[in-house]
């Protein structure tokens, strides 16, 4: 079925490109993309936002591209950090964390935009090689993981709460053509996104094969009031605490006062 | 209305922190307790991580003794004496129950021991007060004289060397189970984020016979030296302290508390011990529910501080 489909699309192409005698026949169609800030704020009253990044086809088929046969898929990826998935059991009849296993450094967040769900846009094999999707987020366990049975629950598990925070998440039709050439993907920031370095990566797929990828950074900071405390609550911690103690005390002696009665 | 917690590092409603704020404010200022011991586990239902509501919930009771306290030392029921002694013994124990925290905080039982100990003190204490509380009001209704102090009568605690003279308690004590309970006292404060009043109460009552006028200003007072010192510490070795978290909890408890007092006034002795029984225990009886039901989710991740960011 699938060498048939790909029979078919490689017939498709070239027929198109007979119907327009392309003289781009050598040259294969180029992706470029463009946000409007690559800084992203998180500001006190920040609860998530969508990311809109433009994006061109250059050098396409025009035919093709009536006919849907590219198709792009824009990932953003969170820094990555080393992750502890503890797993809970029964000991003398209370629920606690017994086994637990640890993960090399993946990305945190990972956010995934498309123009048709990536299990239809590329085989598995190559989707897993480029790393596209929330199954092929690479998650290499280390340490002892005795018989490795057991690492695929883990994995699975990992997966699935963060998928559950809103941390990996796709949207499968996310990604929209403006014109014939010209698209949108939409891309959600959950209000938890960590802060740090993120990766945006684009990929254009020409009938079902990997054609390029494109990669930009973009970072997500504390902004104001909030960056300021955490950077002073980590830096100068000792002054900091003083702080919340007098903080406290100012609060609770104002409290004091207003509501004396006698 | 949502805001970022720069410290727990996720939005909240600003609403329904203020709303938790001034219920447990209300609920202490009813029953004359700091509070900690049911605002860090509402913060921990409400996904605040645990080490972060620990730590802030320490910082909110410095306000809510400190606020209580005032009042008592204008009223004159505060041993500042025996709570500075009491205080060695708290600062002591604040100081090791940090490493504890730190401790188990890396071996991933954390959680596990806050509840565990959660729900211990609290079912143990609460039980013990609700019986004590059942008796009197039993005894008032039988039309009995209640008291709580039964002068005369010493137990082990009043054989101990080290005896030291407290003239506003109006009584000669030693100065080792004082310590001793300040110290236990200081553990849970850093450990479980509370300022023990609910257990330093009832202990100075019945185990050290402290005049029931004194205590609460008292426990109060050493309380707020504690909660301000535990801050300090989980601030400068956890960075757990949310000031954005601990100042919205703060206004809300200290307005909340203004009107519990007022409240409490219209209620009797007993009737306020046994309340108070009935709250403390139902919190552990709560918990305790939550570590032997079924969990939904088995796992659990975590993110380490290894990587790039």
């Amino acid at each position: 079925m699938r060498a048939l489909l790909t029979i078919a699309a490689a017939a498709l192409m070239a027929a198109g490109m007979l119907a327009t005698k392309a003289s781009a026949q050598s040259r294969a169609p180029r992706l470029d993309i463009g946000i409007s800030t690559n800084v992203i704020p998180i500001t006190s009253d920040f609860a998530g936002e969508d990311l809109i990044v433009f994006g061109a086809i250059d050098g396409a088929d025009p035919d093709l591209l009536r006919a849907d046969f590219y198709d792009v898929v824009v990932t953003l990826e969170g820094p990555s950090l080393e992750s502890v998935v503890r797993k809970k059991a029964r000991v003398f009849g209370i629920w606690i964390n017994r086994s637990s296993m640890r993960f090399e450094p993946a990305p945190l967040s990972y956010s995934l935009s498309s123009t048709l769900p990536v299990e239809l846009i590329a085989d598995s094999i190559e989707l897993s090689d480029l790393g596209i999707g929330v199954q092929n987020i690479h998650l290499t366990p280390t340490g002892a993981v005795g018989d490795g049975s057991s690492i695929p629950e883990f994995r699975n598990a990992l997966l699935r709460l963060r998928t559950a925070d809103g941390l990996y998440q796709r949207d499968p039709i996310g990604v929209e053509y403006v014109s014939s050439s010209l698209f949108r993907a939409t891309l959600r920031l959950p209000a938890n996104v960590p802060v740090g370095e993120h990766k945006l990566r684009a990929f254009l797929f020409q009938g079902g094969e990997f054609v390029m990828e494109r990669e930009l950074p973009l970072s997500v900071v504390k902004t104001g009031l909030e960056q300021f405390i955490f950077e002073y609550a980590h830096q100068h911690s000792l002054i900091y605490g003083l702080f919340a103690v007098l903080l406290a005390m100012i609060t609770g002696w104002l409290g004091s006062v207003l509501f004396r009665k006698d | 209305m949502t805001i970022y917690l720069p410290i727990a590092e996720i939005s909240v409603n600003a609403f329904v922190i203020l709303g938790m704020g001034a219920a447990v404010g209300f609920l202490s200022g009813i029953f004359g307790v700091g509070g900690g011991f049911l605002i860090t586990p509402l913060l921990i239902f409400y996904n605040i991580p645990p080490a972060v509501a620990v730590a802030t919930g320490a910082n909110q009771v410095v306000a809510s003794s400190f606020s209580g306290a005032l009042s008592h030392f204008r009223r004159g029921t505060l041993d500042v004496k025996l709570g500075l002694v009491l205080l060695v013994g708290g600062i002591t124990g604040a100081a090791a129950g940090v490493f504890i925290f730190s401790f188990l905080r890396t071996i991933g039982q954390l959680d596990l021991i806050i509840s565990l100990m959660y729900v211990t003190f609290l079912s143990t204490i609460g039980g013990l007060m609700l019986w004590e509380s059942i008796r009197s009001l039993l005894r008032a209704r039988a039309n009995q004289p209640v008291s709580l102090r039964r002068p005369g009568q010493h137990n082990w605690v009043h054989r101990l060397p080290l005896k030291m003279r407290f003239k506003k308690s109006k009584i000669y004590l030693s100065a080792i189970p004082v310590v001793a309970l300040g110290f236990a006292i200081g553990i849970l404060t850093s450990v479980m984020g509370v300022g023990g009043g609910f257990i330093m109460v009832p202990a100075m009552i019945y185990l050290l016979r402290i005049p029931t006028n004194v205590v609460i200003g008292t426990s109060l007072f050493q309380i707020i030296f504690v909660t301000a010192f535990t801050t300090v510490i989980q601030a400068t070795t956890n960075q757990s302290v949310d000031v954005f978290l601990a100042g919205l909890l703060m206004v809300a408890g200290v307005v909340g508390a203004q009107y519990g007092v007022r409240a409490g006034r219209m209620l009797r002795g007993e009737q306020l011990r046994a309340g108070l029984a009935l709250l403390v225990l139902g919190t552990g009886v709560r918990l305790g529910y939550d570590l032997v039901a079924t969990p939904q989710e088995l796992y659990s991740v975590a993110a380490t501080m290894v990587g790039y960011q």
